[in-house]
Formats: structure tokens, C-alpha cells, sequence
């Protein structure tokens, strides 16, 4: 076991470790999701109901928009110097390393969204005892984007404006999970109890790890013949 | 060993080579020539299992590269273009990341030890970013001695940027590997001091 596992520490430790050498790129996706929430009270007006009603696809909606900011960096430098080549001819399962990088991924840029979150809706007057259901949604539907994400990411390497083909390609199949994640807190609020939603959503994120990073490791290989 | 039999590659709509039969039995080292273009790294690619071919399979040890794809890239250590550095890690960060990932359990000391005898003891813990290219090319060079236990290596254009006593010593590492048993496929342009001169596959004549 401790065989299949090398190489899922290496490129974890790896990469979280390159994510901390350039951590600029990092404060990047938080800062730009901090922005995106903040920019809505503005556009909006600062009518109290109308906030705490938007509160839940606000939030949502810029989880995933920096998320999709960052994806095209999952894979990028590493087929440009020539990693994803060698990670490609290890002897070990290619899933178990994407899963590796794709963890990754989602600790650097998905876990500071779900951390920051319950902040940013104290500022649309979210009520206190929804916040928890607001990081439980987005604590599992985050990875599902990651994963989802990686897929896309994957399909676009080395293409010629693949940024923007990854946002057509990942963005419809991200509704779903938006669909769920916001509606868990609104069902919360409406007093019909999240339960249901958190349980597709969990759903939803068990199917993501099975079958993602299978789809993934076959859109690369295909990506670099 | 190694056997490609009735090779052909196309790049994009334009067959670059066909009907291409290899042997590289152990001990044995070739030398794939030609001029620009005629598809030496696209060969090496399709050997690795990175490319896929048009036509033709590749057997290592009698067994169809892609049926038992583990057992192949066990036994293989494949050196490309891009010396797969990350600019933001050492040499020994990137070396020791290039083995783990690979599937080599090796140690700190053995990785110190081999960026040592390839001379980059002095360059272990700076960035990647500030080597010079020869350099760059000796990190990637470096895991072949930490390689040994892999019976074949594939090498593109191994001695590029090298510096005349790093070019002698490279080809001494590889006749070494030959002598011990093992197969080396690679390209290059250049006249490396092989004790014993490699064999040639020129890809001009399967060329369409």
C-alpha cells in the first residue's frame, strides 16, 4: 500500500508546496471571490430583505466563478516543463496522482472560500444559525467543482484560448451543484430543513471521486499524443 | 528487449514515417538519425507509450507495450525535451519529487549523492529558476543514477547544452548501463566519445 501511496504524498506535498512559494497567485482567487460578493450590495442597493435573499446564489455563484479562475493553472505548468510527461509514464495509477493534484488544488483555492465564507454573508445579513449550512454546502460542493473542473482542465491543456473554452466546457455542468448548494440554504431559511440538499450534494461529491479522476487521466493522456 | 515491428506515425495529416522495425536486445544501444523533422522524437514518444501510433505495435520482452503498460514503465526511464523542472524547487526537491512520483522509493542521501556526481553539489538548494540550461539539463540527467535498477532508457537529445567533459561523462554513465545489461534508445546530433560506437537507425530510409 505504502507503494500506491508514494506517489500520491509526493504530489500532494509537492504541489501544496508550490502553492505556498507562490502564494500571491493563491490570495488572488480569495481576493477576487471577496470582490465579486462585495460588488453585489453595491449593484444591488442596500434594501436589507433583498440582500439576505440573494445571499445564498451571491455567494455560490463566486465560489464558482474563482473557481473557474484557477483551473486552467491545475495542469498548465506542468505540461509546459514537461512534469505531467514523467507523472504520465509513472508505473503507479494515473487517477491516483490526479486525484493527489486536484486535492490539492481545492485545499489552496476551494478551502479559503469555504473559510471566508460565513464572513461575507454577515454582510448580507445571512441569520447566524444558517452560516453553518452555508460551509457544509459549500465544503462538499467545492471539491465537486474541483474535480469537475479538472476534467475540463484536463480536455483544454495545450489548446489555443483553452481559458475560455473551460468556461464553456465546466460552467453548465457546475449548475447542479449550484442548483443544491445555494438551495440548501434557502430551504434552511424557508424553514424546510437542508437535510435533502446536503445529502444530493454529498451524493453528488462521492461520484464525483469515483468517476472524475478516470475521465481526467484519460483526457490527459489524450491531451499530450 | 525491446521490438517495434511495422511502425508507422502520422503527425498530423502527414505520414511521417511507416513500415519501421527496431530491435534493441540488452546490452545494446542505438542511436536513432536523421535530419530534422523525420519523426526521431515522435519515435521515441510512440516507444514510451506517450504517442500513440498510426500503424504497428511495440513489444517489451514479448509483451504489447500498451496491454501491460505497469511492468513496461517500470522497467523504463525516458529523458524528453523539457527537463521537467518546476522553477520554484531546488534540483533536489525537483529530483527527489521526479523519483517518488515515479514510483522509486529512493533516499535524501542518494539524491544528494547523484546531483553530486553529475556536479551540481554547489547549485542543491538554489532555485531552479537561476540555473543555466546546461544545468537544467544535468538535474533531469541525474536520475539516471538513480535509474539503474530500470533496464531501458530513452534519451531525446541527452547531450544538448552539455559541456564538453559533461558530454564524456554521459556517454561513459551510458555505456556503463549497456555493459551491465541494459538498453539505451536515444538521439542526438552530435559525435558523443563512445567507446563503442552505437548502433544506427536512420529513420531518412523509412521516411515517406
Amino acid at each position: 500500500m505504502s507503494g500506491l501511496l508514494g506517489p500520491f504524498v509526493a504530489v500532494l506535498r509537492r504541489d501544496l508546496m508550490l502553492a505556498w512559494r507562490g502564494r500571491a497567485d493563491v490570495l488572488v482567487t480569495l481576493a477576487f471571490f471577496v470582490i465579486v460578493v462585495c460588488l453585489f450590495p453595491f449593484g444591488v442597493g442596500a434594501e436589507i430583505n433583498q440582500l439576505r435573499a440573494i445571499a445564498p446564489g451571491v455567494l455560490w455563484v463566486a465560489a464558482l466563478l474563482s473557481t473557474l479562475l484557477s483551473l486552467h493553472r491545475l495542469f498548465a505548468q506542468d505540461h509546459a516543463d514537461g512534469t505531467l510527461e514523467q507523472l504520465l509514464l509513472s508505473p503507479e495509477p494515473t487517477a491516483l496522482w490526479v486525484v493527489a493534484k486536484v486535492a490539492a488544488h481545492w485545499i489552496v483555492t476551494g478551502l479559503p472560500l469555504v473559510l471566508a465564507a460565513p464572513g461575507l454573508a454577515l454582510l448580507f445579513d445571512v441569520e447566524q444559525d444558517a452560516l453553518g449550512v452555508l460551509v457544509l454546502s459549500l465544503a462538499l460542493g467545492s471539491p465537486i467543482l474541483a474535480l469537475l473542473g479538472a476534467v475540463g482542465a484536463a480536455l483544454t491543456l495545450g489548446l489555443r484560448g483553452g481559458g475560455v473554452l473551460l468556461a464553456l466546457l465546466v460552467l453548465p455542468l457546475f449548475v447542479p451543484v449550484l442548483i443544491f448548494g445555494a438551495g440548501a440554504v434557502d430551504s434552511h431559511l424557508a424553514g424546510t430543513g437542508a437535510t435533502a440538499h446536503l445529502l444530493l450534494l454529498g451524493g453528488g461529491l462521492l461520484g464525483a471521486v469515483a468517476l472524475a479522476p478516470f475521465a481526467c487521466a484519460a483526457a490527459l493522456r489524450i491531451a499530450m499524443e | 528487449m525491446l521490438e517495434a515491428n511495422d511502425l508507422a506515425c502520422l503527425k498530423g495529416d502527414r505520414l511521417l514515417f511507416r513500415g519501421l522495425d527496431l530491435r534493441v536486445v540488452p546490452g545494446e544501444m542505438v542511436r536513432v538519425a536523421g535530419p530534422n523533422g523525420v519523426g526521431k522524437t515522435s519515435l521515441l514518444r510512440i516507444l514510451c507509450g506517450l504517442a500513440l501510433q498510426e500503424y504497428g505495435e511495440v513489444r517489451w520482452h514479448g509483451v504489447d507495450t500498451r496491454r501491460d503498460r505497469e511492468s513496461f514503465h517500470r522497467a523504463l526511464f525516458y529523458l524528453g525535451h523539457a527537463p521537467a523542472l518546476n522553477d520554484l524547487l531546488t534540483p533536489l526537491e525537483n529530483l527527489r519529487f521526479a523519483c517518488r512520483a515515479g514510483g522509486d522509493a529512493v533516499s535524501e542521501a542518494a539524491c544528494i549523492d547523484a546531483l553530486g556526481r553529475i556536479g551540481l553539489a554547489a547549485q542543491r538548494d538554489l532555485p531552479a529558476r537561476v540555473l543555466s540550461q546546461g544545468q537544467r539539463r544535468r538535474v533531469g540527467l541525474a536520475r539516471l543514477f538513480l535509474a539503474a535498477q530500470r533496464p531501458l532508457w530513452v534519451l531525446d537529445e541527452p547531450f544538448t547544452a552539455l559541456d564538453v567533459r559533461a558530454v564524456a561523462d554521459l556517454a561513459a554513465t551510458l555505456s556503463a548501463h549497456c555493459e551491465a545489461g541494459g538498453c539505451v534508445v536515444l538521439t542526438t546530433h552530435q559525435d558523443a566519445p563512445f567507446e563503442r560506437p552505437p548502433a544506427v537507425l536512420d529513420l531518412a530510409g523509412v521516411a515517406c
